[in-house]
């Protein structure tokens, strides 16, 4: 698939040759910039994280005496990083199961051929175009116990349904997923949507007319087939669950005893509140790390799946 | 619905659910939209947490007067920092894509890999270093250094997806341009640009919700609070020991007005660009 | 060795770097009284005798964004305009984020260490400024400044400590608020047959009883914010230990697990079980509307209520001192320095001796809600609770807040933070104090 030169040159007369080899070097001339920005701005400042979270800058005071592990030993072992490695297990759980779930049950449901289908895809993925901030602010109001939508099921006679949401000591950071799936689920419903489009119709029908019904379809043919979508999503969704920042902040902050603090917030605190920026330093680069263990075995799935 | 011929009461049921299924998700998605407009148009002294469902007494617009007299300014910033940048970015994701799907090299593959790794950065880690070499080359504190952040963060992702929808293009199409003696921009000008109108939606649209969502880096990048974007005058309509919600909300309406609003326009071609491969793998 | 003395040289390389830029910048943009160089020789920074600038701009960066605290800056902007009129103010100011003006700290920080210091910034007196800022030599000694404008004999000598450092003031303050208020809902108290509010804690405790019965939270609690009850729990720590005990946790006279402080932690976690319902979910900017809703009774929060209370229409209040802490003033005050190496130094100098003096403390204040941090205040522009805690402030034994960056720095109080949130949490007071020693020895607070 791949198309090298080599295989070109072989194919391609003599005088063009010369012409594509030119050609090749411009491309390479082209996107040394971009090369050049992202070994800067992404792999330098990375560096960058990982020095700093070996050196003693944790006043104000620059210092970059070097200790070792020292910061990692002490923010590994901090009850507020332990709380942050709970939270973030569950907050992964809660958002990428929302998405996936609710994002797969839309897209099937409008692949029936629904009347109004653009109508009601708009409403499911405007929502990604939202900013955080703004999605806190509106869920900060539906979730807050003695109002939004506890009062809500005290007037339709549901007053057994009320929940202490996020103000929950223990499980306070599941009910922010409710916020933040709210604000991708639409995005994912978009990824299988076009993954069932993308179905030959063909199959569907061949499947039913050897008398599989609904559920066998779904079980046996199109679940199997989207599963690279399913893969996309929970990376995506993974990523999302690590770096969550913003909507933390508005809806939650740390909340009672870290019951809802996120790594990313325990390091802008670290950095800007405590201004110890090693150890916030040890938390990006923690960050980082789990990033590549999440990223990379996909990225290179996808990359054996293309160059078959 | 060719295959139904006979419409059996059972198909009616589940058609029925499909549909009721379906209105209360869009309900449920509804919702916190309805609780921002309602609060919008309340006076502040309306707004309590007994009677937030209520409608307001009457279309109370000071709270949007007073909330676009305090981010109007920034608001003209985002739109400075979004739509150059979007576009840009867009570009360089545009060439990088074709690059990386149409010209490999020996290693590029690797840079490509690199490339999406560096995606997935936290930002909040890296605010100094970055500050310090944004600084170092006079950029800091200027609109066209928080445009050359983005476009510098933007070119992973755009590159990504320039590629995936690239690679739907057949090459016998890149070959043939080659053959007619296209160079390198030739073929990107005359066979790749005029079919990818439907990546650079989905590209543009991504670009501009999320540049103009950004909150941290134009806090930090922007350090004169007359040239921050909407998003940091919007936190600003907060005070440190008390909340105006009906203000904030209709700050905050404001602030996602134009993303809707870009999205309503090219929603369309948004699905259409899913659909076009972006979701190959 | 070796591979200290490259980094002290890289350092000092690195520092030159930005102070050159930041004197470049000085260079372009100052009148040339003011010399780029100033810094470093102390001997060339005779504010007083310079003359008054006569143009170019002033940015002053704080994290008053709303309400009355913009209202008191822009008065405090409206005198410098009529004393300057050709120099610009740029009003740089930044809410939210993590923590109190988490955003705006954040700014500062990045800016700081990126060499390009605003003009003049918002810092609370003490630690906050000492810890994070003098320590790492940002900040220019103002000691002649004070005494040229005679600040030495109007503020109290307390207040110039805790702007000091090794002896030299780096900030001026320009207002007082008093942490340790107790505001309580007159009705409430009429109905319990009360007819004074409760002085003490056991007072205090038998009152929440009273209202428990009748379903209101006795304490207002912003549960979603730890640092609130982070703030109640320093007035219960005053209470227990007593002023002296009180100051004497932060030079290691006082150690930080004594009977005092776990009785403190005993009376938090008590005083929450009286907090009114939901609490948890709510966020400090939502506070005040428990109470002027009248679920919940009294709070313990810092001066600036009464300001929030007033522009909210709400009435039936009145104040005493936080249970057990008559006598003892906690307080915290703003104030603004003088960065090293700031474009317009001289603009900076008339605005700190325009926040110095009586004029702007009096113009400033009873819009801010707050009490000046002179001594010489013209009582007559201040309503009645200002006036009472100017005499307060007179008369009480004046200490420093933890919560709002007086008494400990930064590092100290994030930890503090901490413990107290998770205490709510655990229950565990031995875990609590522990936490708290070994917080103070990496502080280095224990002498």
């Amino acid at each position: 698939m791949a198309v090298g030169p080599t295989t070109l040159s072989t194919t391609a007369p003599r005088t063009s040759r010369r012409h594509i080899n030119r050609d090749l070097l411009l491309a390479i001339v082209v996107l040394t910039p971009s090369i050049i920005a992202v070994a800067i701005f992404i792999y330098t400042f990375i560096a960058w994280t990982f020095w700093i979270s070996t050196v003693n800058w944790n006043t104000s005071v620059i210092d970059y005496t070097f200790v070792g592990l020292r910061n990692w030993e002490r923010m590994l072992s901090s009850f507020r990083f332990q709380m942050n490695l709970r939270n973030l297990a569950l907050y992964a759980l809660g958002f990428m199961s929302q998405c996936i779930i609710i994002g797969f049950l839309l897209a099937s449901l409008l692949d029936q051929h629904i009347k109004g289908e653009a109508v009601f895809r708009t409403i499911f993925i405007f929502p990604f175009a939202v900013s955080a901030v703004v999605t806190g602010v509106a869920w900060r109001w539906l979730m807050r116990p003695e109002t939004g939508i506890n009062l809500l099921f005290e007037s339709v006679g549901l007053g057994f349904l009320k929940s202490k949401w996020f103000a929950d000591p223990t499980w306070g950071i599941l009910f922010i997923t409710i916020a933040s799936s709210w604000q991708f689920a639409g995005y994912v419903m978009a990824l299988y949507l076009a993954g069932l489009r993308g179905i030959p119709s063909e199959v569907k029908e061949a499947a039913q007319i050897d008398g599989c019904n609904t559920w066998a379809l779904y079980r046996h043919i199109i679940i199997p087939m989207l599963a690279p979508v399913t893969y996309t999503s929970i990376v995506l969704t993974g990523m999302g669950a690590i770096r969550v920042f913003d909507i933390v902040t508005v809806i939650s902050g740390s909340g009672q005893a870290f019951s809802t603090d996120m790594l990313a917030y325990h390091m802008f605190e670290q950095m800007f509140t405590a201004n110890r920026f090693s150890l916030s330093a040890v938390i990006g680069a923690f960050m980082i790390i789990l990033s590549v263990f999440l990223v990379v075995p996909y990225l290179l799935s996808v990359r054996k799946e293309q160059e078959r | 619905m060719t295959r139904s011929k006979t419409i059996s009461l059972q198909t009616i049921w589940s058609r029925g659910a499909i549909y009721l299924l379906l209105i209360a998700f869009a309900l449920y998605f509804l919702m916190p939209v309805y609780v921002l407009v309602n609060t919008s148009f309340k006076p502040y002294t309306e707004v309590s947490v007994q009677r937030m469902w209520e409608l307001p007494q009457g279309l109370y617009l000071g709270s949007f007067t007073e909330a676009w007299s305090k981010v109007a300014p920034n608001f003209t910033n985002s739109l400075l920092i979004t739509v150059p940048a979007a576009i840009i970015s867009s570009f360089i994701g545009s060439i990088n894509g074709y690059i990386f799907s149409k010209w490999r090299f020996k290693g590029s593959n690797t840079i490509f890999l690199l490339f999406l790794i560096g995606m997935f950065l936290p930002y909040q880690g890296v605010l100094i270093p970055m500050v310090i070499t944004l600084r170092s080359v006079g950029l800091y504190g200027t609109i066209p250094g928080l445009i050359f952040i983005h476009c510098v963060f933007g070119i992973p992702i755009t590159a990504l997806m320039f590629r995936s929808y690239y690679a739907g293009v057949p090459d016998d199409l890149v070959d043939a341009g080659k053959i007619d003696g296209c160079g390198f921009f030739g073929i990107y000008r005359h066979v790749l640009l005029p079919i990818a109108a439907p990546a650079f939606a989905v590209v543009l649209l991504w670009q501009f919700t999320s540049i103009w969502n950004d909150f941290i880096i134009g806090l930090v990048v922007l350090s004169n609070p007359r040239l921050a974007p909407v998003t940091v005058a919007v936190q600003n309509l907060a005070g440190s020991f008390t909340t105006e919600w009906n203000i904030q909300m209709a700050g905050a309406l404001i602030a996602a007005a134009p993303t809707i609003i870009v999205y309503l326009l090219l929603g369309k071609l948004f699905m259409r660009g899913l659909l076009a491969g972006s979701v190959k793998g | 060795m070796k591979r200290n003395q490259k980094l002290t040289r890289r350092q000092t390389l690195k520092l030159l770097g930005l102070g050159a830029a930041g004197a470049a910048l000085a260079a372009c943009a100052a009148p040339p009284a003011a010399a780029p160089a100033a810094p470093a020789a102390p001997a060339e920074s005779k504010p007083a005798e310079q003359p008054a600038a006569s143009g170019g701009k002033l940015e002053i960066f704080s994290w008053w964004t709303s309400g009355g605290e913009v209202e008191a800056l822009e008065a405090l902007y409206k005198l410098y305009r009529e004393k300057y009129p050709n120099v610009e103010i740029i009003n740089a100011a930044l809410a939210g984020g993590a923590g109190q003006g988490g955003n705006m700290k954040a700014v500062l920080e990045t800016r700081m260490i990126g060499g390009d210091p605003p003009d003049s910034f918002q810092v609370h007196l003490g630690q906050e400024l000492i810890g994070s800022h003098v320590k790492a030599g940002r900040m220019e000694d103002l000691s002649e400044l004070y005494a040229s404008e005679g600040w030495n004999d109007v503020f109290p000598k307390g207040l110039i400590e805790l702007a000091s450092y090794e002896g030299k003031p780096y900030s001026v303050p320009v207002n007082i608020h008093r942490s340790n208020v107790m505001w309580y809902n007159v009705k409430h108290l009429a109905d319990a047959g009360m007819e004074k509010p409760p002085a003490t804690w056991d007072e205090w405790f038998a009152y929440a009883e009273k209202l428990k019965a009748k379903g209101i939270g006795a304490l207002a609690v912003a549960g979603a914010d730890p640092n609130f009850s982070a703030h109640v729990f320093e007035n219960i720590l005053v209470a227990t230990l007593g002023p002296e005990k009180y100051l004497g946790l932060f030079n290691g006279q006082t150690r930080w697990d004594d009977a005092g402080v776990k009785e403190a932690m005993g009376l938090l976690l008590k005083s929450h079980e009286f907090a009114q319902e939901g609490y948890q979910s709510v966020a400090w900017g939502d506070i005040n509307e428990v109470m002027t809703s009248g679920k919940a009774s009294t709070m313990i929060m810092g001066d600036w209520t009464h300001g929030l209370f007033k522009s909210a229409g709400f009435k039936d209040y009145h104040w005493a001192p936080a249970p057990d802490t008559n006598g003892v003033f906690v307080a915290l005050s703003d104030s603004f320095g003088l960065p090293k190496n700031v474009k317009n130094r001289q603009n900076v100098i008339n605005w700190l001796k325009l926040c110095g003096s009586r004029e702007g403390q009096d113009a400033f204040n009873p819009i801010k809600g707050s009490i000046p941090a002179r001594t010489d205040p013209d009582l007559s522009k201040y309503d009645d609770y200002l006036k009472e805690t100017i005499e307060a402030f007179k008369t009480n034994i004046i200490v420093g807040s933890i919560q709002h960056g007086a008494a400990a720095p930064q590092g100290f109080v994030n930890d503090y933070d901490t413990v107290v949130s998770t205490l709510l949490a655990s229950k565990d007071i031995e875990a609590a104090a522990k936490q708290l020693v070994d917080a103070a020895n990496a502080a280095g607070l224990s002498g």
